[in-house]
């Protein structure tokens, strides 16, 4: 099979940024509830655009919020690298998955590129690669898009926490789980997906009865990869 | 003045500049790690099998842990996906049967 160019153009970039529409209520949702609970925890604004802005990965953010103690500790500052460490263990993972495609461009511009990493660029772009797409606009118009949607929408929560008083009862904590799952169905290719999927699940389920947390995302990921890729077709 | 809005805590600059660090680091080590290793057909399969892996693994807790309703909002949002191939449409009718079965109670 010839394989195409790698490209870049802001054609690709737009439509990227366009394909995370439909999920922009769960991220401002999410960043709103994300604001409010810095300003709870006694954050000053500025620190609370600190911690949004440059960790920019939701479910760490969170967990590390728990861990956070005023006046910060060299033992809390240590627990809330940890737990972020913990949380974020996949990224290895969704990062390794990028180079077949990003290994074609040169090192200065995807390591840039990469801090733009989450689960929902990724997912996006690289269902863009399955279906041949070789601009990777699509990765970075969609991580540019994501990181400037959730560093706003911190603010609003920070400053009227209760503007979303309950963000369930609009459905708005289903919305990027629901996206996931539609961009699940155009991966289903046959008997190899089938089985790396039931590997997937029961290893994340095991893990999440016995260890809880966000250990499942990273043990269930490697044995649905493990199963994609020693079933021989 | 320690708490006017636009100051920052010394020690909690530093553990947000920690977490950043380590976040890229396995942003880009990955990334990095596999640029080091041959990719073989095997990896190839491994690497195209992680999307559905991680999507799954994702998904499932959040099912585990919300129940029913979440559950069956994620039904909805792949059967619409299985009909139709349009995720705002997915997602839009996950978020209104979400809402629908709140307000039922479930």
């Amino acid at each position: 099979m010839p394989e195409k160019n790698v490209t870049l153009s802001l054609k690709g970039c737009v439509r990227g940024a366009m394909m995370c529409v439909p999920v922009f209520p769960g991220i401002i949702a999410l960043g709103a509830v994300f604001g409010t609970v810095a300003a709870q925890k006694g954050l000053t604004f500025l620190e609370t655009l600190m911690i949004n802005s440059l960790v920019f990965a939701g479910a760490s953010q969170f967990v590390a919020m728990e861990v956070y103690d005023d006046p910060l500790t060299w033992g809390t500052l240590v627990a809330m690298v940890g737990v972020t460490g913990a949380v974020n263990m996949r990224m290895l993972l969704i990062g390794a998955s990028l180079r077949p495609w990003l290994g074609k461009v040169p090192a200065y511009k995807t390591y840039p590129a990469l801090y733009l990493l989450t689960d929902l660029n990724w997912l996006l772009a690289l269902s863009e690669y399955g279906k041949g797409e070789r601009d990777w606009g699509i990765y970075l118009g969609s991580g540019l898009i994501v990181w400037s949607v959730w560093s706003l929408s911190v603010i609003p929560g920070y400053f009227a926490g209760s503007l979303i008083s309950d963000p369930k009862a609009f459905g708005l904590d289903v919305v990027l789980p629901a996206f996931f799952a539609a961009l699940l169905v155009p991966l289903w290719k046959g008997r190899r997906q089938t089985v790396s999927w039931l590997a997937a699940g029961v290893v994340a389920a095991l893990t999440w009865y016995l260890v809880g947390g966000y250990w499942s995302i990273f043990t269930g990921a490697l044995a649905g990869a493990f199963a994609g890729a020693y079933l021989d077709d | 003045m320690t708490d006017a809005a636009f100051s920052a805590d010394r020690m909690f600059v530093l553990a947000v500049l920690s977490m950043a660090l380590f976040t890229y680091a396995l942003r880009a080590g990955g990334y990095w790690i596999m640029g080091r290793l041959p990719i073989t057909p095997r990896v190839r399969r491994g690497l195209e099998s992680l999307p559905g892996a991680i999507i799954v693994s994702t998904v499932l807790p959040i099912v585990l842990q919300g129940g029913l309703a979440v559950g069956l909002c994620l039904v909805v949002a792949a059967a619409v996906q299985v009909r139709l191939r349009k995720e705002y449409v997915a997602v839009f009718a996950a978020a209104a049967a979400a809402a629908g079965l709140r307000a039922a109670g479930l």
